[in-house]
Parts: C-alpha cells; structure tokens; sequence
C-alpha cells in the first residue's frame, strides 16, 4: 500500500507517462489534454460566435471521458493518500521560499496564496485568473501542451514540438526569476 | 472499448500527476530553478520510453485496441506557433504550477478554488479562438 500512499519518485513517474501515452495511441486516440478546453468550448456553442469553433464535439467526446478521468484519477488519490502531503523539495528552493515569507515550503501540493481568500488580491488574481487564462491562450497557439508537445511530441522526433518545449522554457523562465522575484 | 480504455488511461493519469508530484506548484517553482532533477527526470524518462514504444508499435506493425492500424500523427509544421504560444504556456505555467492536466487533478484533488484557474483557461481558449485569424498562422 505504500506505493498508492506515499509519492512516486521519478523513475516511476515517467515511465508511468509513457505508459498513459501508450494506453491513449492503443486506443486510437492521441496523448494531450489542452485540446478539451477547445472541445469545452465548442460544446458550450462558441461555434456560434467564431469558425474556430465551429466543429462537431461529438468527434472530440474522446478529449472530454479523458478528463473525466484526469480528475477522478486526482481524486482517488487524495482518498488513498494517508497521513499529511510533505513535499521533498531541494533545500535551495526551501530557502529561496522561507526567504519570501512562505512558512512550511512542500507541506501540501499547493502555497497558501491559491485560495479564494486571496483570489481578489493582487497576487492570487494575477496567479490563478491571468495565469490560467495563458495556459488556456498560449497552448492553443502552440498546438499543444506538456503532454502532446512534450512528451507525445517528442517521443515521436517532432521538430514543432522540441521548439515549443523550448518556449514553454522560456517563458517559465522569464515568470520564474523576472517576475516572481517582484511580486512573491 | 475505446472509451473505456481512455477513461482508464484518464484516471491513471492523474494518479501519476499526483504521486510523482507534478502537479505541486513547488515542484514547477523548483525545476524553473534548476533545483531539482525530479522534473527533469520525469519528462526525460517519459520522453526516452516513449520514444521506445513508438519505435516498437512502428517496427512490429502493432495493431489498435479494435484491431485498427495505429498511426500517429506528425505535428503541423509551424515555428512561430510553438515557440510564441508555448512561451505565453510557459508564463501560466509557472504562475499557476500546472499545465492543463494537473489543472483537472489539482480539482480532483479537492482543491475546488482551481475551477477559477480551469474557467480562466477555457476564456483563453475562447479567447484565442476569436483572435486565431488576425495572429500570424506559420
């Protein structure tokens, strides 16, 4: 039971990916998770308003039972979990966040600053609000996310896909030490 | 069956964004940082073994679920779409710590204020839908 308990290192977890991937492609489908929200959107009539979305949804109702399944997979494991989540983080990263006020850096998945409390702050407006509204814009553009570029992508040599793991680097690293460092 | 064995593949899924992590905002905040070789060696293995598989299901001429050819395909050749949407991916992605997969197992995990991050997201899509044709398409 440790295994379903406890956390996974990362030579279980990747392989792990890779097994999720090869479960999708048997399928006749393809690994990637951004495309529901296109889905979602074209489900909610937003075919209406633009051609973008002007598809039939049935056709992607593959990309909808998969994120069923991403959230119930969530959810199986907080009711498996046993005991209080104690995230191993390297102790530079410990520092650099005890150093910005964060009191317990690693204890549960999430910091204290994404609740609703603080989702009419600054911070937590800009985190959640303006950070998911780029997840949702800037994979659209790229065709893609970490799991169709970055992994299925990559694992099948494709040119597009090495370049958008290269901006998702980039624009991570631009947030990570020229933006957060302001406004953490 | 097709279905199924998506939904199967869905839930083991976010059991693995969970368990290796991948869905902690820290964990996001400290490969950024170059802090931690766990992220890296998520994608890589993911990466390296999945190549394998390919490789194999291409070699052996394996067959789908329903006895369908199985093909893959390549990714539209684009530059600027990859590298200038996946650059605007990767400043939410280091804002919210999650990527769209996690941003589902996060709420499976019960922490229901990401339904904001995840409605955020689909008004980005939308968002982009409705820009999509003024934006340069190569």
């Amino acid at each position: 039971m440790e295994f379903l308990s406890g956390s996974w290192p990362w030579y279980v977890g990747g392989p792990m990916l890779s097994l999720v991937m090869f479960l999708m492609i048997v399928a006749g489908s393809r690994f990637g998770v951004s495309s529901s929200m296109e889905t979602i959107c074209s489900l909610g009539g937003a075919g209406k308003l633009t051609d973008y979305f002007n598809f039939n949804w049935k056709d992607q109702s593959w990309s909808l039972v998969f994120i069923i399944g991403v959230m119930l997979g969530g959810f199986f494991s907080k009711a498996l979990l046993t005991g209080e989540v104690a995230i191993e983080l390297s102790e530079a990263t410990k520092a650099s966040l005890i150093a910005k006020g964060f009191e317990n850096p690693g204890s549960g998945y999430l910091p204290e600053f994404f609740t609703w409390e603080n989702l009419l702050t600054f911070r937590g407006f800009l985190f959640m609000v303006g950070g998911g509204f780029l997840v949702g814009f800037g994979t659209r553009y790229a065709g893609g996310c970490t799991s169709g570029h970055g992994i299925a992508g990559l694992s099948d040599f494709q040119l597009p896909s090495l370049l958008a793991v290269i901006g998702f680097f980039i624009g991570g690293l631009i947030l990570t030490h020229l933006v957060i460092p302001y406004v953490l | 069956m097709k279905n199924v064995i998506i939904l199967v593949a869905g839930v083991l899924f976010g059991i693995v964004l969970t368990k290796a992590e991948i869905l902690s905002w820290y964990r996001i905040y400290e490969m950024f940082r170059f802090e931690s070789f766990h992220m890296y060696g998520v994608i890589g293995s993911a990466v390296v073994i999945g190549w394998l598989m390919i490789y194999v299901i291409r070699k052996t001429g394996m067959k789908g679920a329903s006895g369908q050819p199985i093909v893959i395909d390549p990714k539209p050749r684009f530059v600027v779409k990859p590298l200038v949407g996946g650059l605007i991916f990767g400043l939410g992605w280091a804002m919210t710590g999650a990527c769209p997969g996690p941003i589902y197992t996060i709420i499976g995990n019960g922490y229901f204020v990401f339904i904001v991050v995840l409605a955020a997201a689909l008004l980005g899509t939308f968002t982009y839908g409705m820009v999509a044709s003024k934006l340069p398409q190569k």
